[in-house]
């Protein structure tokens, strides 16, 4: 049952990762990434992640990729030229891509050993733990990240300003 | 029955091909930004993947930091190809090339 989940969510996640990559048209694109990152929140759901399953809803897919949609829509880029510019590149890419999933295969095939059992030590409530850990053992990565929002935020506005 | 974790790991190896082949195939920068996006989520997965097969939450925390970290590179990336777009109306990124020697 639950592998019958995890098969039917990840085809749909691989096959709206390809669309999103396939696709001539920007829009569909970002729209398929966000099926894409839905997706993978329900994923993160069988794996006992409910909060980062609401936060990949809200923030990647309800942020970011709304901010992809503001700037496809103020820039409104022509459509890619033909096909043929993508298949002279495609071969290639996907031989290179291939070697590398190949090689990702093969190291994590040879180092995962260890036993599912443990999950019994994971506290009932996801929200707790993950509050827990992050405001006493993560606190310097906590803080350092609200400065890198700050830096993202006044980078942003200085490079889109019109003038200094 | 728990879905075994080499099945997560695999499916982060795939999707995250899948960003890559995106990266070197399509030229146009916003397209290219939702492969690494997409990249960025293979890594997820696997971190929450590992997180519930050893039993702790530093996975999910990890996870969590790196959302937070693209979601500022795609601020400051998005804010980069509109400066690039209000100077000239192609941005395929073949194109942006003055710096070449």
């Amino acid at each position: 049952m639950e592998i019958a989940y995890f098969l039917l969510l990840s085809l749909s996640a691989v096959a709206l990762a390809v669309a999103v990559i396939a696709s001539r048209n920007t829009v569909h694109s970002a729209l398929l990434l966000v099926g894409n990152l839905f997706c993978i929140a329900l994923l993160y759901l069988s794996l006992a992640a409910e909060f980062l399953a609401v936060v990949q809803v809200t923030v990647y897919a309800g942020a970011i990729m709304v901010l992809f949609l503001f700037v496809i829509t103020m820039l409104n880029p022509s459509n890619e030229e033909g096909p043929n510019r993508i298949l002279n590149r495609l071969p290639a890419a996907v031989i290179l891509s291939l070697v590398l999933l190949v090689a990702i295969s093969l190291v994590l095939r040879a180092g995962v050993a260890a036993p599912i059992a443990a999950m019994a030590a994971v506290s009932a409530n996801n929200v707790e733990a993950v509050g827990a850990a992050l405001f006493t053992q993560y606190l310097l990565p906590f803080e350092l990240t609200s400065l890198l929002l700050l830096v993202a935020m006044v980078a942003a506005i200085v490079l889109a300003k019109r003038r200094i | 029955m728990l879905v075994p974790l080499s099945y997560y790991l695999i499916l982060s190896a795939v999707l995250f091909t899948v960003g890559v082949v995106g990266m070197l195939v399509r030229k146009n920068p916003l397209v290219m930004f939702m492969s690494i996006e997409l990249m960025l989520n293979s890594a997820n997965l696997a971190f929450v993947a590992f997180a519930r097969n050893f039993g702790s939450v530093d996975g999910q925390l990890i996870a969590f930091f790196i959302m937070t970290v693209a979601a500022a590179e795609v601020v400051v990336g998005l804010a980069i190809i509109s400066s690039i777009f209000r100077i000239r109306p192609n941005i395929d990124v073949d194109e942006v090339s003055s710096l070449k020697g």
